[in-house]
């Protein structure tokens, strides 16, 4: 069953269209990867989906929710929740405390509660600090709770994202080029968080990676883009011995000599 | 010398010597206080009790009670002996109030406000039209007003008022932040500057076509709110005649009891601020400030989370504005220039963005600079110009020097050179933000 569903999104920056007609599905309970160049319209259409941007035409499905037309935080509230290709921690909060913002929609006190420190906030709050350390623990980090998160190394930071966006309690996780900037060892841990995540939360992914060896590794369905358009999809397999995809890599000339390889 | 210093307070904030240290400065600058209320010495020494009941390690409870006692007991009777300083500490309570209003909106959600002063406007005119005979004279011409007008309301209302202050001023803030929000940074700040000088000018021109506001000549006498009732009032006069050396008059009286009521005002602000600041609400702030798109992407709605930064912030000016109505039984648009949203705004930074105990002290620092430090130095410069004094070597007298030169004026001059100071050697405030440590039990590997 299709957990994500977009029909034909075209978004336009005035005369270069960025994403041409992207028909593509996410089903539930998978781990799905959108490959492409630089420059593809990878990332703007992820922020087509999470509402960033409007697109000028297409349908987006995800679950029951139409959401074209939704505010960003009106997307994350349907249950989508992602990271950043440049981290984008808030900087000067505490580690935890970035993880307890990821909390947002999930928390109920008003500004009563607040200010009266209500029964329900007090609990509430308690609450929300020990689901936060789990998170926590659960990425891999260890006592970095009161630090602030501009002061963790970029590994760090990452699982910080990550947690982050977890903290949600996603049907979706969107994650944009999740491992870039990682050395081999890093990738490797990076990799089976994700498998867990899915695994042991039974949460969707869909990611973005420039990194050839993560996305097949990892993916168990593959859409590359080129140009906008979405030029080819299937099973890693399928992609790797694809001629289109090759050629979008590698140029014309590179992808003949491989051909006369093969 | 850095080390030096930091390592004698490091022993000075051990063991019994913080309380010691605390109270030597309490004792002494009561003592000097009373013995010789105009000296600025002495307050000075007094003021930096709570200092160091702040930065020294001692039991919370003997904190609390020095602090308590020197705000309860010890300030209103010197206070007493010497009106003027009670109007320092009000003036301090007024603006630390402004300070962590404008910390909200600038420190903790990052939305750069030049016209904060308008919200004070709106709660301090708020309880001037109601509180004073205005009402009584809307249809006449300012300046013309005939002597026997009533005044509209009991001045029991004023307690209403300062609730009223506070929902206007939000009210203010909501009306504002709505076509406001749209625009980020630069823009914004330009925007809340346009706003604050539309209040301001309402002010002035809402003498017509209905005399509203008594245009530029303000309103005035705004009633106060009563005093306690007499038995009360008997009661204090006689415990306070020996310490004071005479029976306080009602005027006294009114000074302390703005005084306490600032007070209350201000720990209200504080009790506020300090528990928005570690919610899901402050959170929210911080995170837009930090970062918008990834603070959306989280599900925290801008708008909205900015709305109520603007009306929080601005509810604390509107209380106090009802509070400086009545305190000084008039109100005229000049209080509400520019220049005050810029005072309140140094404050803040000065103090420390985002930082709730910091924002009160540069409060009160650029309080004490202004109306004290600075008018001392003025007053000392002027004895010295009608003396026969030379300074020798360059052979200069000092009668000679320039009435330009009197420090009251170039006021501004020493503030942006305190700002640029700040910012070269110490960018985050006197006293920086911290977060909240929390208490993770966490083992060790």
């Amino acid at each position: 069953m299709s957990l994500l569903k977009t029909t034909n999104v075209v978004k336009r920056f005035g005369g270069l269209v960025a994403v041409n007609k992207m028909t593509f599905s996410v089903d539930e309970g998978r781990i799905v990867s959108i490959i492409g160049p630089n420059g593809a319209g990878k990332t703007t259409f992820f922020n087509t989906l999470t509402g960033i941007y409007t697109p000028e035409e297409g349908q987006i499905q995800f679950k029951d929710h139409t959401l074209i037309g939704l505010r960003p935080d009106q997307v994350a509230a349907t249950g989508i929740a992602r990271t950043f290709q440049n981290i984008r921690l808030f900087g000067s909060m505490t580690v935890i405390e970035n993880i307890m913002v990821g909390m947002h929609i999930r928390l109920k006190q008003g500004a009563i509660d607040t200010i009266f420190r209500s029964k329900k906030f007090n609990e509430e709050e308690n609450e929300a600090e020990q689901i936060a350390k789990g998170l926590m623990e659960y990425v891999g980090l260890k006592n970095v709770g009161n630090e602030l998160a501009r002061n963790l190394p970029y590994g760090g930071q990452r699982r910080i994202e990550i947690a982050r966006a977890l903290a949600a309690s996603p049907t979706l996780l969107l994650l944009d080029e999740p491992t870039a900037g990682m050395n081999p060892n890093e990738t490797e841990e990076a990799i089976k968080l994700f498998r867990r995540i899915r695994d042991e939360r039974d949460i969707t992914i869909l990611l973005i990676e420039h990194d050839m060896r993560v996305v097949m590794n990892i993916s168990e369905h593959i859409s590359v883009m080129d140009y906008g358009e979405k030029i080819a999809e299937g099973s890693p397999q399928e992609i790797r011995s694809n001629q289109r995809v090759i050629e979008a890599y590698l140029g014309r000339g590179a992808a003949v000599a491989h051909e006369q390889k093969a | 010398m850095d080390t030096f210093f930091s390592n004698l307070f490091k022993k000075a904030n051990t063991g019994f010597w913080p309380v010691a240290i605390a109270l030597a400065f309490l004792l002494v600058g009561t003592f000097s206080v009373y013995e010789s209320p105009r000296s600025l010495g002495a307050f000075l020494i007094l003021m930096t009790t709570p200092l160091i009941l702040y930065f020294m390690k001692m039991n919370m409870k003997i904190k609390v009670f020095i602090g308590l006692l020197l705000i309860i007991v010890i300030l209103p009777v010197l206070g007493i002996r010497n009106i003027f300083y009670l109007e320092v500490i009000f003036q301090m309570a007024v603006f630390a109030a402004l300070a962590l209003g404008l910390n909200i909106v600038v420190g903790m959600a990052g939305l750069l406000d030049l016209g904060y002063v308008a919200f004070y406007a709106v709660g301090a005119y708020a309880w001037a039209i109601f509180g004073s005979k205005q009402l009584s004279l809307l249809h006449s011409i300012p300046g013309a007003a005939p002597a026997n007008a009533p005044f509209a309301l009991d001045p029991k209302w004023f307690w209403l008022f300062i609730f009223l202050g506070v929902g206007l001023a939000a009210f203010t803030g909501i009306l504002l932040g709505l076509p406001v929000l749209r625009v980020k940074g630069d823009y914004l700040a330009i925007v809340t500057l346009g706003f604050g000088e539309v209040v301001r000018v309402l002010a002035l021109n809402l003498d017509k076509p209905i005399n509203l506001t008594n245009g530029p000549q303000g309103i005035t006498p705004i009633q106060r709110p009563p005093l306690p009732p007499e038995p009360i009032m008997q009661f204090f006069r006689n415990i306070l005649a020996p310490f004071v050396g005479h029976v306080p008059t009602d005027a006294e009286f009114y000074n302390v009891f703005f005084y306490f009521l600032a007070l209350i005002i201000i720990a209200i602000a504080i009790l506020v601020a300090t528990r928005l600041e570690d919610s899901r609400i402050g959170r929210a702030w911080t995170a837009i400030r930090e970062d918008e798109t990834a603070a959306i992407a989280m599900g925290i709605p801008l708008v909205k989370m900015k709305l109520a930064a603007f009306a929080a912030g601005a509810s604390f000016a509107g209380a106090m504005g009802a509070l400086y109505a009545a305190n000084r039984t008039f109100v005229s648009p000049e209080t509400f220039s520019f220049l005050q949203s810029i005072g309140v705004l140094t404050m803040v930074i000065l103090g420390g963005l985002g930082s709730i105990p910091g924002v009160i002290f540069g409060a009160a620092a650029v309080v004490l600079l202004n109306i004290q430090i600075l008018q001392n130095f003025s007053l000392y410069l002027s004895e010295l110009r009608q003396g026969d004094t030379v300074i020798p070597i360059i052979n200069f007298a000092w009668k000679d020097l320039s009435n330009q030169l009197d420090p009251a004026k170039y006021q501004k001059l020493v503030f942006g050179l305190i700002l640029i100071l700040m910012m070269i050697f110490r960018p985050s405030g006197l006293i920086p933000a911290e977060r909240r440590k929390r208490e993770l039990v966490e083992e060790k590997e």
